[in-house]
Formats: C-alpha cells, sequence, structure tokens
C-alpha cells in the first residue's frame, strides 16, 4: 500500500518525475568518468571561457592555460555535438521514450527534421547573468561542473562550501527576480 | 601537444559527448527548467548534480586505489581538490547571482547551444565577456603586485 498523502507531496515537489534527471545525470558522471579514467583529468566546463581567451590575448591570467586550451576546445565542442545527438535523436522523437517529453517551456521549432528547442528567458538575463557566470566561476574557482560534479564526487570541502554558496544565492536570486515580477 | 597520445583527444570527445547528451537529455540545458528548480517548483534538477556527482565519486574513490596512472597521459589518478580561500565565497556567490538572474552555467550553456538554443548565445557572449574582465583585472593586480615585491 502506497501513502497517498505521500506520493500526493512527491507529485508536488517532483512534477515531472525524477526519471529523466536521474539518467541525464548518470550520463553527465560517466562522460567526466571516461575523461577521468583514460587522462586523469578532472575536467570542469568553465575553464574553457580563459583558456580559449588564451588563443586571442596575452594577459598573463589566460596565458596559464595554454597546455590545456586544445583538449579544452574538444571537449566543449563534444558537449555540443552530444547536445545536439539528443536533439536529433530523443527530441526529434526518432528515439522515443517515456522519459522525455516536449514539456511546456521555451519553444520547439524543426529545421530540416530535427526538433530543436529556443529558451523564453529574455535576452538581457541571458547576457547580464552570463557576465556574473563568466566572472564568479573563474574567481571561483570551478562551476557546476568541476565543483559540483567533480568536486564534490572528490568530497572535497572546498568545492562543497563553494557549491552551498552558489546554490543558496542563486535560490535567493531567482525567487528575488520571480518576485519582481521578471518572467520568463 | 605533439607528444600525447593518439587516441587522447578522442578520448576527451567522446566525453564530452555523453557530457552534453546527459545534459540535453536531463534538461538542464533549458534555463527554464533550472530557474523553476531555483524557484522550488520543480526539485528533480537535484538528481542530475547528485547523480552525475556519485558516479564520478566511485570514479574518484576507486580509482586511485587500482591503478597509479592513467594510460592516455601517465598522471597520477588524484581527486579534485582545491585549496579554500575567500574567492571561493566571493566568486561563488558572484556565479550564484549569474545563475540564478539566467538559469545557465557554462556546460548547459554549450549543451543548450547543441540543443538549437541559439539565445543561448547571449550568455555564452557574457561569460566570455566576464571571464575576460577578471581575468584583466587579475593580471593587472598580480603585475602590480609583483611589480611592487619587485621594489621592496
Amino acid at each position: 500500500m502506497t501513502d497517498p498523502i505521500a506520493l500526493q507531496a512527491a507529485a508536488e515537489l517532483f512534477p515531472n518525475g525524477v526519471s529523466r534527471y536521474a539518467v541525464g545525470g548518470l550520463l553527465v558522471g560517466l562522460g567526466a568518468v571516461v575523461i577521468y579514467l583514460g587522462t586523469g583529468i578532472a575536467a570542469g566546463a568553465s575553464t574553457f571561457l580563459e583558456s580559449t581567451l588564451s588563443y586571442v590575448s596575452d594577459q598573463s591570467r589566460f596565458q596559464r592555460y595554454v597546455a590545456s586550451r586544445d583538449w579544452r576546445v574538444v571537449f566543449t565542442l563534444g558537449i555540443i555535438a552530444g547536445a545536439a545527438v539528443f536533439a536529433a535523436t530523443v527530441q526529434s522523437g526518432v528515439i522515443t521514450t517515456s522519459l522525455y517529453e516536449a514539456g511546456s517551456t521555451g519553444q520547439l521549432y524543426d529545421v530540416g527534421g530535427v526538433t530543436l528547442w529556443m529558451t523564453d528567458v529574455q535576452p538581457w538575463r541571458l547576457f547580464v547573468g552570463g557576465i556574473l557566470v563568466g566572472i564568479g566561476t573563474r574567481i571561483g574557482k570551478g562551476c557546476t561542473s568541476g565543483h559540483g560534479v567533480c568536486g564534490v564526487g572528490s568530497a572535497s570541502k572546498t568545492s562543497i562550501v563553494g557549491v552551498i554558496t552558489f546554490l543558496t544565492v542563486a535560490i535567493g536570486t531567482a525567487q528575488i527576480v520571480s518576485a519582481l515580477g521578471v518572467s520568463p | 601537444m605533439a607528444d600525447r597520445h593518439p587516441l587522447f583527444m578522442p578520448l576527451i570527445l567522446v566525453g564530452g559527448l555523453i557530457f552534453g547528451f546527459g545534459l540535453g537529455f536531463s534538461q538542464m540545458a533549458r534555463p527554464e527548467v533550472v530557474l523553476d528548480f531555483l524557484q522550488f517548483e520543480d526539485f528533480g534538477l537535484l538528481f542530475v548534480m547528485f547523480g552525475a556527482a556519485i558516479v564520478s565519486g566511485v570514479a574518484f574513490a576507486v580509482m586511485p586505489r587500482v591503478r597509479d596512472r592513467a594510460p592516455l597521459t601517465g598522471d597520477a589518478y588524484e581527486r579534485r581538490l582545491k585549496s579554500f580561500d575567500r574567492n571561493v565565497l566571493v566568486g561563488g556567490a558572484i556565479f550564484g547571482v549569474g545563475w540564478g538572474l539566467s538559469g545557465i552555467c557554462p556546460g548547459a550553456a554549450y549543451a543548450s547551444l547543441g540543443t538549437g538554443n541559439v539565445a543561448i548565445l547571449w550568455a555564452l557572449a557574457g561569460m566570455f565577456v566576464g571571464a575576460y574582465l577578471q581575468g584583466y583585472w587579475r593580471s593587472h593586480t598580480a603585475d602590480t603586485d609583483a611589480a611592487t615585491s619587485a621594489a621592496d
């Protein structure tokens, strides 16, 4: 017998279930593990921003990443391509799974038989938020993948404190922005 | 690097492909889904972050015990440990404001572009601007510090 109140609470906390999130998360972790097993590298996504700037800027801060900048470009192109494979298969309905729902967020559009997706979040939020993400992840020594996946996976106290910090501040910010009536 | 193992770059690419497919599948590449999580409307995203951390955690715990060095680089298997200082809090807080405003973080932004979300180029442009601003500032602060100590 399942408690109907518990079911209702779960439905409110997880209106889209947890399966697609868990499966996606396992794949994200698996991608990081494949790189770690082969190379010993605990990959993060945000260093790419600075290492790529070293191609065009002589600033000493970026030049320190010259040795890793080539593979970081490959890693990022892999992430883009992997998400494109998702779009061309699951999002386009070529592979059907009960875990995927088109959802009510953003806009789906079609290019050459591939179903693509576009956000409704306003450009100024993306741009201003992006600037702060660029500053903060690089000063704070990591982002959601470096601190969140590899750092927490390493039981690093620094990363756990980092994640608690950015998660708490992000929740506060999103709630305030929403309360101010900014949507989407 | 010319002396890298021939499988180094292909492996990085494969890892990136799986990582990006996972971000697409989990829908963390959609800013709206992240914002729903931060606004307490859907807590599913916790399963993405902790699911990924658990999988990587197994590898970080096991590999250093079973093998000394990674086959493609000869590097030792180590955990990802960074030193703690005030920057972790200051940077984390700035990142938090940006993540809460935009709903997007770096890895998810790359993946978002792959799902066709060309509007995310605004966020990527912003991230490069932000990374450049802090790098410019820190390069010059470091130079000033070095010059000061050299003068001393």
